[in-house]
């Protein structure tokens, strides 16, 4: 039994890292906890539905339908919301409360779009594949699901370490007054954040969509309450923190489940993150925040 | 203001009055049309308003039309007191069918039993509902009568022996369906190997399973909502967990085998209503769901379709004089008596008793069918 708890706890993990990755990004750059992630989850969910649904797409021309309305849907959200807060130097609170509403519009839309009932991907298109390992059960897009997890979370860490957009976008994440005079294209670089952030939750929503084969207006909800625990125990901002987040709390489910009681599973979850951030207010990989001041 | 004016205002009033009255007999409809509960508000919706159309396509009632007047209650305790008031004190309806959760008729329900209006609920299945007061009907069946039959018949069929028990706790729809299923595994005398919970949301219930697993049960108990269930099943199979479910009445929906598929082989339902049932109402009712909306309907479209049915019959027998306060009062007088063959089968109400030993509302009195899942899909059990 204990084999198979700690494969469910991987993928269970691996999702809620792969749903963080977009969400932490943003906090890192642009100092917005964007509240509207769970709705691009859930555009880039129904996007890639539609594509293979409607127009008889494969699966790839999904992902790349997901990435794009989910990218232009937080590209529209940070040119037409978070940019005008930004020159009117919002405080903290403005833009986070502004995306609940953006989310609001956009989850109402959609239920008005697809209307209110769980929608399926067609059959064909599941990847059925199932390994089995001694007692372990395992499919094929679960491991998918923790391979590219694994795979996004290095390629965006050697990005932002490695490259001049990279260092940019470090050195706006300093301090984006000090990027401007240094010449760095601050408001372009914002786009782009908000723009990859959302791709990425989009190719999120689809693989956990297919995962669970349940596409609903509604479906990024839960996640996103995951998703800021998840972020806050990282360290706020922080690519490695998202996916060592996302499997901790992924583990701390699915053991307190498995071994103490299945009322238990957040309780435990969310109590010991509570713990952590007694010992680390920063989160496991955050900075200390006094710099800031 | 002269006399001759006077007269004639006094005289279009009268008939603007009078007008108001011959055309329109209101009824409010209060369901969750947005939010999660909607996928079960919508449909609900649809039942009323197609049941209603039928009627008024006949010539309405006693020559009377059905206006329904819908308010979107969002599935949410408050909202749905506040439709209640509106309906109530501002549209003057006659009674209001709603809302579609529980929760939200243990909270709005005493506001119409207060202003004396029939409450109707036709999705409300938890325990203590018609209790609240001689105005909260309901024509949904509770888990109480059709949950010891679907037991007893899956445990004969396959010599249950043990059973592992998993449901959604924080919802009072499956949550009450828990307890009942409690309740019944007591008195069978069926041993528990196992009882495990999820929340409204989960979509992950592997931990979960694989525990049950663990204990190896005969059959698994499951309260949940079709969505959930399907999902459950696959993910058991998945996890080789090879055990037949037995399931309350989430599971009735075409939903349950879009995603489970085969793996819901096997599966024990009781119901109100199966789309399958070869009546002639009910093949109707399906059919013409089917036109109108482009969609299969589901038990909730059937319940809402026969409440409205119900309620027609009520009003068919009484004498509508225009004044509300009389109208509420005679439709609810005349609601007890009504018996109908529906969609859902035969059905009458049967008084329940108030917490405080007093006749209080009315409750569905419907023998349960019991379905079992072969070839993904329902097939009423006949004993093999």
């Amino acid at each position: 039994m204990l084999e198979q708890q700690l494969v469910n706890a991987l993928t269970l993990g691996s999702v809620y890292a792969l749903f963080s990755l977009g969400f932490t990004l943003v906090f890192g750059v642009l100092e917005v906890i964007n509240l509207s992630h769970g709705a691009m989850f859930m555009a880039g969910s129904f996007a890639a539905l539609t594509v293979v649904t409607r127009l008889k797409a494969p699966l790839a021309v999904g992902i790349l339908a997901a990435m794009l309305v989910s990218g232009l849907l937080g590209l529209a959200i940070d040119a037409l919301i978070l940019k005008r807060l930004r020159a009117r130097h919002a405080p903290h609170l403005i833009p986070m409360i502004a995306t609940i509403g953006a989310t609001t519009v956009l989850t109402s839309a959609a239920q008005g779009l697809f209307g209110v009932e769980v929608q399926r991907f067609p059959d064909e298109l599941l990847p059925t594949r199932e390994f089995i390992f001694g007692s372990v059960h395992v499919r094929a897009l679960e491991l998918a699901i923790v391979g590219i997890a694994f795979l996004l979370m290095t390629t965006l860490f050697l990005v932002l370490r490695h490259t001049r957009q990279g260092r940019a976008l470090r050195a706006i994440a300093e301090s984006p007054k000090a990027a401007a005079l240094l010449g760095i294209n601050v408001e372009g670089l914002f786009l782009a954040t908000s723009f990859t952030a959302a791709a990425l939750g989009g190719v999120a929503g689809l693989l956990i969509g297919l995962n669970f084969n349940s596409v609903t207006p509604l479906m990024g909800q839960p996640i996103l309450h995951k998703g800021i625990a998840v972020v806050i125990l990282g360290g706020m901002g922080d690519i490695r923190g998202a996916l060592f987040g996302g499997l901790f709390l992924g583990f701390a489910e699915v053991l307190s489940k498995a071994y103490l009681s299945s009322q238990m599973g957040d309780a435990v979850a969310f109590g010991l993150l509570f713990l952590i951030l007694l010992v680390r207010p920063a989160g496991l990989f955050g900075r200390v925040l006094e710099r800031k001041a | 203001m002269n006399r001759a004016t006077k007269h004639l205002l006094f005289a279009a009033a009268s008939l603007l009055a009078v007008s108001a009255v011959a055309g329109d007999l209101k009824i409010g409809i209060a369901e969750a049309l947005t939010g999660g509960a909607a996928q079960y508000g919508v449909p609900i919706r649809n039942g009323f308003q197609l049941a209603a159309d039928e009627i008024n396509a006949k010539g309405g009632i006693n020559g009377n039309k059905v206006v329904l007047v819908v308010e979107d209650e969002q599935g949410k305790k408050e909202e749905a007191i506040n439709v209640f008031k509106k309906l109530i004190f501002q549209d003057k309806v006659l009674m209001i069918f709603g809302p579609t959760l529980s929760n939200s008729m243990f909270a709005a329900g005493p506001v119409a039993n207060a202003a004396k209006v029939v409450a109707f609920g036709t999705s409300n299945t938890a325990n203590g509902i018609s209790e609240m007061g001689p105005y909260i009907f309901r024509n949904s069946v509770m888990e109480s009568d059709v949950l010891p039959v679907t037991v007893r018949t899956a445990v004969k069929h396959y010599k249950i022996k043990k059973v592992a028990v998993i449901y959604g706790n924080d919802d009072a729809f499956t949550k009450s369906g828990y307890d009942v299923f409690k309740k019944v595994l007591e008195d069978q005398k069926i041993p528990v190997t196992t009882t495990e919970t999820y929340v409204k949301g989960d979509v992950d219930f592997k931990a979960q399973l694989t525990k049950i697993k663990a204990t190896n049960p005969d059959a698994i108990i499951c309260s949940g909502l079709a969505e959930e269930a399907a999902t459950l099943m696959v993910q058991a199979r998945g996890l080789g967990l090879k055990a037949p479910f037995i399931g309350g009445n989430g599971f009735n929906s075409p939903k349950l085998f879009e995603v489970s598929k085969t793996a819901g082989e096997g599966t024990f339902v009781g119901s109100p209503w199966a789309n399958t049932n070869p009546t002639p109402a009910n093949q109707h009712f399906v059919a013409a769901y089917k036109q109108k909306y482009g969609a299969e309907p589901n038990q909730f479209a059937a319940q809402a379709y026969d409440a409205m049915t119900i309620a027609a019959a009520a009003l068919k027998s009484i004498k509508v004089s225009g004044n509300v306060t009389t109208d509420r009062e005679a439709l609810h007088g005349a609601l007890p008596k009504v018996s109908i063959s529906g969609a859902t089968g035969p059905f009458k109400f049967r008084q329940s008793v108030g917490k405080d030993g007093k006749p209080a509302g009315y409750d569905a009195d419907q023998t349960p069918f019991i379905y079992v899942i072969r070839d993904g899909k329902f097939v009423l059990f006949t004993g093999k």
